[in-house]
């Protein structure tokens, strides 16, 4: 493979050190014979143990990105690389959330936890993590609640049970595609502040897709602005604030600063397209 | 407007919540619920039926139609206990009850094997989606009962043609129902399913077979109800030894209150099949809105 010969790119990441894990390298998209352009090539490097979030118009060609990097649908152009391999397909190295919380209604919150694992390797496998799905179930504060089915479950309930279903199979990279612009603010904050600790505590990389810019900025060592159709990388922002962040930040000047001058380049990016 | 003069703005955060002290008029108020609306369901039915048999009594009594066409309440009811007894003593009756019931659950059989099948094929397949559906639709828009003379100048006059006809007519909605079943999964499941990794028949067996049940449901009960009519109409046609034999002879002697009673113990046949497809549904979608009442409704 020749794609490996490629010197990573230079990347403006305050944990610089990490190797990279994630490599796109000319990955684009289109449809139709080339007539529709979804998503012009675009190179990434996600290091060991980053954030980054991508941020973008709708439309932009956000979630064929995370298709592609989930090895959902090939790509047009280019090569996807994880941990040394190419991307042909689903990889057990990830693990994905949606926007909605996609839990089976017949089955209750532990086996929904545990469906991948029985998926992958078969109900006693599955079997055998009950006492891990219960962990993690209470690790996400849904202690007791295992054996109950989705329809008796809050919207945020039902977003950290899938929270566990990503986190059984213990992925090294987490793709999150909205997952918590379903839930009020409050609730939204909570599960931010979740998720940090989860991937600070797991050393795992997330790639995180979102409209709102406060929340990219609070969780990401990088924020990736995107152009409208056909998408491409405007700019790679970095964000020099410390980590663990907390809610407090959201309130402090430069926080500030990073919101607005996001909002500027994507407006930027609005109005030149 | 007087102009309040109170301390707005960011200097007043933090202030507690003051209520003045007042006399309020009495402001208690109900809903107004109809008295109609009030009566306990089990009354509200035995009305409705009352009312049905007292015009029945009416139209019969005053002789609006002719006796012969329509019977009183009474006489159909005495002939109810006549096909009754013999049906409960083991009578002719029960034989042809017993033909009709097994016609009914072999065409239905037929129809949950056949049509669960093609409606795997078409919702699942491209081929399926593209080839066999256009056809299925073309077929099911032509009135089945006009094949029953093919099914018995094929099968006979025994049981095999009544079956073919029920199964024929109960196909088509379990056909329907299982390919829009597997069609009801959204994108984020299906999805899900891909970056686990799974296989064909994992997505169809673990997670399209099972959204898709309250679907697949709705086409056994439309089924349920044509396996019926299906059979009886092959019998209608096909002479035989079941219920709808029967029911023809009745009629055509003009023994208008046996026809009527002969409807009723088939009806119960029918309402058995429904129900014991409604139990079942109870039983696997047990998380569907549905599956409480068996009719999609809020409660």
């Amino acid at each position: 493979m020749m794609q490996s010969a490629i010197p990573v790119a230079e990347q403006p990441v305050g944990r610089s050190l990490a190797r990279p894990v994630y490599q796109l390298r000319n990955v684009s998209k289109s449809y139709g014979f080339g007539k529709i352009r979804a998503l012009d090539p675009v190179d990434l490097d996600l290091r060991q143990g980053s954030f980054s979030s991508v941020i973008g118009p709708s439309g932009c060609g956000k979630s064929t990105l995370l298709k592609i990097m989930a090895g959902v649908t090939p790509p047009t152009t280019g090569s996807v690389i994880l941990e040394g391999k190419p991307v042909l397909g689903a990889r057990r190295e990830i693990g994905m959330m949606y926007q909605q919380a996609t839990l089976f209604p017949w089955l209750t919150a532990i086996d929904n936890v545990l469906l991948p694992i029985s998926i992958r390797d078969g109900k006693a496998a599955a079997n055998d993590r009950r006492s891990e799905a219960q962990a993690l179930l209470e690790l996400v504060g849904l202690k007791g609640f295992d054996k109950v089915y989705p329809r008796q479950l809050s919207g945020g309930m039902a977003q950290r049970t899938s929270i566990c279903r990503m986190l059984i199979t213990e992925p090294q990279v987490l793709l999150l595609d909205e997952p918590f612009s379903a839930l009020d603010e409050l609730a939204r904050d909570f599960m931010n502040i979740e998720l940090q600790r989860i991937c600070l505590s797991r050393n795992a990389t997330a790639f995180l897709i979102t409209h709102s810019i406060p929340e990219a900025v609070l969780l990401s060592d990088v924020v990736y602005i995107m152009s409208p159709r056909p998408g491409k990388f405007l700019e790679a922002v970095p964000i020099e604030l410390p980590r663990p962040r907390t809610l407090e930040m959201m309130t402090a000047p430069e926080f500030g600063d990073y919101v607005r001058y996001i909002r500027s380049r994507l407006d930027e990016g609005a109005v030149t397209a | 407007m007087k102009t309040v003069t109170t301390d707005t703005g960011p200097q007043a955060l933090g202030r507690p919540i003051t209520v003045e002290p007042g006399t309020f008029p009495e402001t208690i108020w109900s809903e107004q619920v109809a008295w109609i609306d009030r009566v306990p369901r089990v009354v509200a039915m035995a009305a409705l039926l009352f009312l049905v048999l007292f015009l029945w009594w009416a139209v019969h009594h005053f002789e609006v139609v002719s006796r012969i066409i329509l019977p009183s309440p009474a006489e159909v009811g005495r002939d109810i206990v006549v096909v009754g007894t013999n049906i409960l003593s083991g009578g002719y009756m029960l034989a042809a009850l017993w033909m009709t019931t097994k016609e009914v659950l072999w065409g239905f059989a037929f129809a949950i094997a056949i049509g669960f099948s093609l409606g795997v094929l078409v919702g699942e397949t491209s081929f399926g989606e593209r080839a066999v559906l256009p056809y299925l639709v073309a077929i099911d828009t032509m009135p089945k009962v006009a094949f029953a003379p093919l099914f018995l100048a094929w099968l006979g006059f025994g049981i095999a043609s009544k079956v073919a006809l029920a199964a024929f007519i109960a196909t088509f909605p379990i056909v329907v129902g299982t390919a829009a079943g597997l069609h009801a999964a959204d994108e984020n499941a299906r999805m899900l399913f891909r970056t686990l990794g799974a296989s064909r028949w994992q997505t169809l067996v673990r997670m399209k077979i099972p959204t898709g049940l309250p679907q697949i449901f709705t086409g056994l009960k439309i089924g349920a109800v044509g396996v019926m009519a299906g059979a009886i109409t092959a019998e209608f046609l096909g002479g035989g030894k079941g219920f709808g034999e029967l029911i023809r002879v009745a009629a055509s002697q003009l023994q208008t209150p046996r026809v009527f009673s002969l409807i009723l113990y088939l009806s119960v046949l029918g309402f058995l099949l429904f129900w014991s497809v409604i139990l079942i549904e109870r039983r696997l979608v047990f998380w569907h809105r549905s599956s409480v009442t068996g009719i999609d409704d809020r409660r």
